[in-house]
């Protein structure tokens, strides 16, 4: 009895999709399968029609249809739904996930159809992926990987910059660990589930996941996205230099960078880790029981020498700034302008920066170069300080002079006038 | 020749031209009643003094200041660092200008309590009205001068309510600013009325004023008994008086212009977002505290709208005092505008805290 109350509801709907006119390759919102779909109790079958209403497909005016083939519009006159399932009208079902990348690069890679939709949009993904890590697994037969539904979702895929989309930028590194975290599934490829927990606890996932700095990287900054592949040995400081530009251009101009390759180990990551890359602060320059330098380089060799001089050298700049930025401070609390020595003052603020780069020299000559540069530019800025301090200081002996003297002015006109009161008194 | 004969033969040479025995005799004969609420006779000569600070620190300001949008920021900026003491120069104009509301504010209060508006001063107490809302619009036009971000969009904010009149808003909107925005051309049309437009209209007030003063003489609050009451030569021992009261106030203007210098700020930036705690200057506070208050919609009314009715017939009975108050015109007390008197003054300290409490 309920079959045939609902495969007459069903019917009725198609007519009513029918009358209305929706047919052919694009959809609109009163779609005949979104109809019917969401009379179904099962989720499986209700779910894909709910969510789809705010897929991004959906709101470019592409129907199930366009995806699973089919036709919406069939049956309604036959008051039979199960017509627009039929194959020969191109109907393809459901993909298995071997067959996914190849079911969205359809659309995905072929440039004068996407191009209608967005001119931007770019379509290489297919073929990135077939190069990705993931991708390759897939063709070897491996049905366990990631395909675009794992990180994009399905039926209710938002756009890239959606703040809820699963591959925006803050929730990427969430996406990866759902598989990469699972520690079932990663077992079995012999891949370490930690990433996600090393990301967060690094000044990368603390900038991007804490305070919201989409300028900081995700996994993809460095893996790719479509053609996620783990960077090797040599290559992780390419990755790094994406961002670290001028540290990686001073590392290969280094004494290091042949040192490190005789050695066999890693470049950025050897001092700074790589999921876990810690906030590089000073102390790791120099020879403190912190600094990186010390795990290698001993007292008595050159490099323990080195790494003497440019932690020394950091610190006497970094003194010397705060030395300036206090004097400023202090006059522009007793009330001068010091507008003029605060622009200078990023531009001195501007050679610790590079002096934090240029450690990257591992050179002391080019390392001093930088200091002695923001030491000049610092002395400026002292000099402006010392001349602001100097304005403060003569107007604070200028009114100790000042208001005496006024306060005197009006105690005198005071007594004057009692006197001349005391006259009138006493000539009245 | 001795020097008596000399000043003698000025004064002479003087009389023929303009009747200087007759000023003189005027001033030597002038009295100041002695009560014991004599001490609020000296704000108004505060309030002037204060004017005269403004008026001497604002041509030496007007040699370096520069109003357009491009150069009046660094000219400020120039006037605080290079110019020798600019920085005092303009820390007095600052400082003068909120003292000078200030006692502007006393004087009017002191002068209500004491009822100084009964007949024959009603016209004094409307010239001394207007002076204190002119007062106001020198405040208003010249927080924009130094073109700071505070500045620019507390200025965006307080001509926005101009907007808000029926039928005339728009108008009187695009006239104040010159302009759909507060712009460039918004600086240069403050700058003209706070430099020559308000001045014209205020000297002639100011002058009608103290005209006023000198022709009726101080009044004496009601119950004080003015035949029986002892009073003082105005020359010297009053003007002594005043000169002591200004002697002081110029040092504390000094004290303050030289300990809490007045801050410059960073210049405006139109395409910036406004920064927090844009408020106005702390004698507009109670008025935009207000208008927070008031809902979107009063019935039909539109809310700001009403806070602009509310203050225009509050500003309307301010001036019209003498003539609302008949009680007074007949020497008796009125407990009634006594008691206005303190909730006015309550509501507007009350409400210039909350302004910088929230």
């Amino acid at each position: 009895m309920g079959g045939r109350y609902l495969r007459m509801g069903m019917l009725g709907a198609l007519t009513l999709a029918a009358v209305i006119g929706l047919h052919g390759r694009t959809a609109s919102a009163a779609s005949s399968c979104i109809t019917c779909h969401l009379e179904f109790d099962d989720p499986a079958i209700r779910e894909p029609a709910v969510k789809f209403e705010e897929d991004v497909h959906n709101l470019r005016r592409l129907g199930c249809e366009s995806c699973h083939g089919g036709n919406p519009a069939a049956g309604a006159e036959e008051g039979d739904p199960e017509l627009a399932h039929d194959p020969k009208m191109g109907f393809r079902g459901e993909p298995s996930p071997g067959e996914i990348p190849e079911f969205c690069g359809g659309c995905h890679s072929n440039v004068e159809f996407i191009k209608q939709y967005n001119p931007k949009q770019r379509v290489d993904q297919l073929l990135e992926y077939k190069s990705s890590h993931h991708g390759k697994l897939l063709a070897s037969g491996e049905q366990r990987v990631a395909t675009c539904v794992s990180c994009h979702g399905v039926h209710g895929i938002l756009p890239v910059k959606d703040t809820r989309s699963p591959v925006y930028k803050t929730n990427v590194a969430k996406t990866c660990a759902g598989c990469h975290g699972d520690t079932k599934l990663m077992a079995s490829f012999g891949i370490p589930t930690n990433q996600f927990d090393l990301y967060k606890s690094s000044v990368h996932g603390h900038k991007l996941l804490e305070e919201g700095d989409l300028a900081a990287p995700t996994c993809n900054t460095c893996h790719g996205n479509h053609g996620a592949t783990p960077p090797g040995l040599t290559s992780v400081s390419n990755a790094c230099g994406e961002c670290h530009a001028n540290n990686l251009a001073y590392f290969n101009e280094s004494p290091h960078k042949e040192a490190f390759a005789e050695m066999g180990i890693g470049e950025c990551e050897t001092c700074h880790g790589h999921h876990d890359v810690m906030h590089p602060d000073d102390d790791r320059i120099g020879v403190h029981e912190e600094a990186f330098c010390v795990r290698c380089h001993s007292e008595g060799d050159a490099g323990y020498a080195a790494a003497a001089v440019m932690g020394a050298g950091l610190d006497s700049l970094k003194r010397a700034l705060w030395a300036a930025h206090e004097i400023l401070d202090r006059a522009e609390r007793g009330g001068v302008n010091v507008a003029l020595g605060k622009f200078d003052l990023h531009s001195a603020d501007d050679a610790v920066i590079k002096a934090r780069t240029g450690v990257h020299y591992f050179d002391t000559t080019k390392f001093n170069a930088i200091i002695q540069t923001g030491l000049a530019e610092t002395q400026n800025v002292m000099a402006l300080g010392e001349e602001a301090m100097h304005d403060l200081w003569l107007r604070r002996v200028g009114l100790m002079f000042t208001v005496p003297v006024i306060l005197w002015v009006a105690i005198a006109l005071y007594l004057r006038i009692r006197r001349t009161e005391r006259e009138q008194a006493s000539n009245s | 020749m001795s020097q008596q004969n000399r000043r003698m033969q000025i004064g002479t040479w003087l009389d023929e031209r303009i009747g200087w025995s007759a000023i003189q005799e005027l001033a030597m004969h002038k009295r100041v009643p002695m009560h014991r609420h004599s001490i609020w006779y000296y704000l108004g000569g505060m309030t002037l003094f204060c004017f005269l600070v403004q008026v001497f620190t604002g041509i030496l300001l007007l040699l370096y200041y520069r109003p357009t949008a491009e150069a009046a920021f660094e000219s400020v900026e120039f006037i605080m660092t290079d110019v020798p003491f600019g920085w005092l120069v303009r820390s007095l104009h600052s400082w003068s200008a909120n003292l000078m509301i200030f006692f502007a504010f006393v004087h009017m209060f002191s002068v209500f309590f004491m009822r100084a508006y009964r007949r024959p001063r009603e016209l004094t107490w409307i010239s001394g009205a207007l002076l204190l809302v002119l007062s106001l619009g020198f405040g208003f036009s010249g927080y924009l001068l130094p073109w700071n971000q505070l500045a620019y969009f507390a200025t965006k904010v307080g001509t926005d309510i101009l907007g808000e009149i029926p039928l005339i808003g728009e108008w009187l909107l695009v006239v104040a600013r010159g302009g759909e925005d507060v712009t460039g051309a918004t600086l240069t049309r403050f700058f003209g009325v706070h430099v020559a437009i308000l001045p014209m209209i205020a000297t002639f007030f100011l002058l009608l004023h103290l005209a006023l003063v000198q022709k009726q003489g101080m009044s004496v609050p009601i119950g004080e008994e003015y035949k029986k009451a002892p009073s003082m030569p105005f020359l010297p021992n009053f003007a002594v008086r005043d000169l002591v009261g200004w002697t002081l106030a110029l040092g504390i203007l000094v004290l303050l212009s030289s300990i809490f210098p007045w801050e410059l700020g960073v210049k405006a930036d139109p395409l910036a977002p406004a920064p927090a705690g844009i408020r106005p200057e702390w004698f507009f506070c109670f008025m935009f505290q207000t208008l927070k208050y008031i809902p979107g919609k009063v019935f039909f009314i539109n809310g700001e709208l009403l806070g602009i009715i509310g203050f225009s017939l509050g500003g309307l009975a301010l001036i019209l005092v003498p003539f609302l108050d008949r009680k007074a015109g007949r020497e008796e007390r009125n407990v009634l505008f006594t008691a206005i008197g303190w909730v006015v003054i309550l509501y507007i300290i009350v409400f210039t805290v909350l302004a910088y409490v929230e």
